[in-house]
């Protein structure tokens, strides 16, 4: 796969050769989807990523979203938004509901790439955990103890991590890099670690069946 | 105001008493937690009472803070040093209202619902709710409706009050009200839902008295409503 642009803070689009339908992802997991397009070798789908940083903030994420979708209307045969609920407590959905567009199944990302039912499993048997992806754990710095202002004030970090204890890397890829990023914010936030290889989870199986119908 | 830049000296004890408070306010918004301390111990050697330092120069401190919170100006790390601020002063002022013998508004038991652990909205609640003069129990995090069950018959409180931060646990409110329901024990309390995902919409789907949006709004509409259900009560009577 080509070198990725700034995921974290900008939009962008990934044109396909021969644009047909659109996925709007979140920029959190572009990557992942932009992997999955390589891996089936389609080349009639384009996507157009919102700022991964918009994980943080779910309250401006339908707006983001209605917002892209009216500008793009009519641009494509068909759109998939490639996010989960995403903490918008259904908001996403009364947007997608409007447009006629569907999404990723379940609550959040780590949701789709563990498998949702798995993911309550875990959560379930450990509810003060704390997850990352490939992507946070690729920006935990930036998206946590930045954004946080954790570098500044160390002070609030147990007022916002006290509670948990257990950070769960749920890994897309076999990246050695990331599970030492992943590992060292365990240590950061001071809790145990746990790697799960997932791979794309359901991520694959709702973009195939947007792509393939 | 601005809790990165750099602060400018001030002289509190310089300042005459509306000076002070507004600049309580200030260092509150900034999340100064020294002067907070400093400022309190001014107005209570100056001969304030401590319901006034506390409603005059923390609880409104802190209502300006969740203003801006709501409206986007400040985050997360500000309002959590801001509410750290005011709890120092908290600190000073908890013992001699305690002395005073002023009487209490009420009691509430709060706590976030089971397979939830986050509480920093919680806390500020409960923070806003010990201003407005309430004593509050703080049930702490994951709490299954046994829990809320068993300190509402402990405590018989006036208010029970919920929290969660996660989609997938906000349901579970519903499970506690059902219960109560069941019990026939749902009208002996105000139940008060809140949290990030939440709006009216859902307050009023899983049975709740009211949502409240933020910790201000949740001591407000807490006085109205224990206020409201007194007078309907002596009215009943």
């Amino acid at each position: 796969m080509q070198p990725l642009p700034q995921l974290l803070d900008e939009e962008h689009v990934f044109e396909a050769e021969r644009p047909e339908v659109l996925i709007l992802a979140c920029g959190a997991i572009a990557r992942e989807v932009l992997a999955v397009i390589e891996l089936n070798g389609w080349t009639h789908v384009t996507v157009r990523c919102l700022p991964g940083k918009l994980h943080s903030t779910p309250a401006k994420i339908a707006p983001a979203v209605d917002a892209k979708l009216r500008e793009l209307k009519g641009d494509y045969e068909r759109i998939f938004v490639a996010y989960a609920d995403c903490g918008t407590a259904g908001e996403l959905d009364k947007v997608l509901d409007v447009h006629g567009v569907e999404r990723l199944p379940g609550a959040h990302c780590y949701g789709f790439f563990a498998g949702n039912d798995a993911w309550q499993i875990m959560h379930d048997a450990e509810p003060a955990t704390f997850y990352l992806t490939d992507f946070l754990a690729r920006h935990f710095d930036s998206l946590v103890v930045k954004s946080l202002k954790l570098d500044r004030h160390p002070e609030l970090k147990p007022l916002i991590f006290g509670n948990y204890k257990r950070l769960v890397y749920l890994a897309q890829t076999d990246n050695p890099d990331l599970v030492e990023r992943a590992r060292k914010a365990a240590d950061y936030l001071g809790v145990t670690f746990e790697q799960r290889r997932t791979g794309y989870g359901e991520l694959l199986p709702s973009l195939e069946r947007f792509a393939n119908a | 105001m601005n809790a990165d830049s750099d602060a400018q000296e001030v002289d509190l004890g310089s300042l005459v008493d509306d000076d002070l408070v507004a600049q309580m306010h200030d260092d509150l918004y900034d999340g100064l937690a020294a002067e907070i301390l400093e400022g309190t111990e001014i107005l209570l050697e100056r001969g304030w009472g401590p319901d006034k330092v506390l409603n005059d120069a923390l609880v409104e401190g802190m209502r300006i803070v969740g203003i801006d919170f709501r409206d986007g100006i400040l985050f997360v790390p500000e309002v959590l040093l801001a509410a750290n601020a005011m709890k120092g002063g908290m600190g000073i002022l908890r013992p001699l209202l305690a002395e005073t013998g002023a009487e209490r508004m009420g009691t509430v038991v709060i706590g976030t619902v089971k397979g939830d652990i986050h509480d920093i909205g919680k806390n500020l609640v409960g923070m806003m709710l010990e201003g407005a003069g309430f004593e509050v129990i703080d049930l702490g995090i994951n709490n299954p409706v046994e829990a809320y069950l068993e300190a509402l018959e402990e405590h018989k409180p006036d208010i029970l009050g919920m929290s969660a931060l996660l989609t997938t646990t906000m349901p579970y409110m519903k499970v506690v009200i059902g219960a109560l329901e069941e019990k026939g024990l749902r009208n002996d309390q105000i139940v008060l839902v809140g949290g990030a995902p939440l709006n009216e919409e859902f307050g009023k789907a899983v049975g709740a008295d009211a949502y409240c949006r933020d910790a201000a709004v949740a001591a407000e509409t807490a006085q109205a409503l224990v206020l409201a259900r007194r007078a309907a009560a002596a009215t009943a009577s």
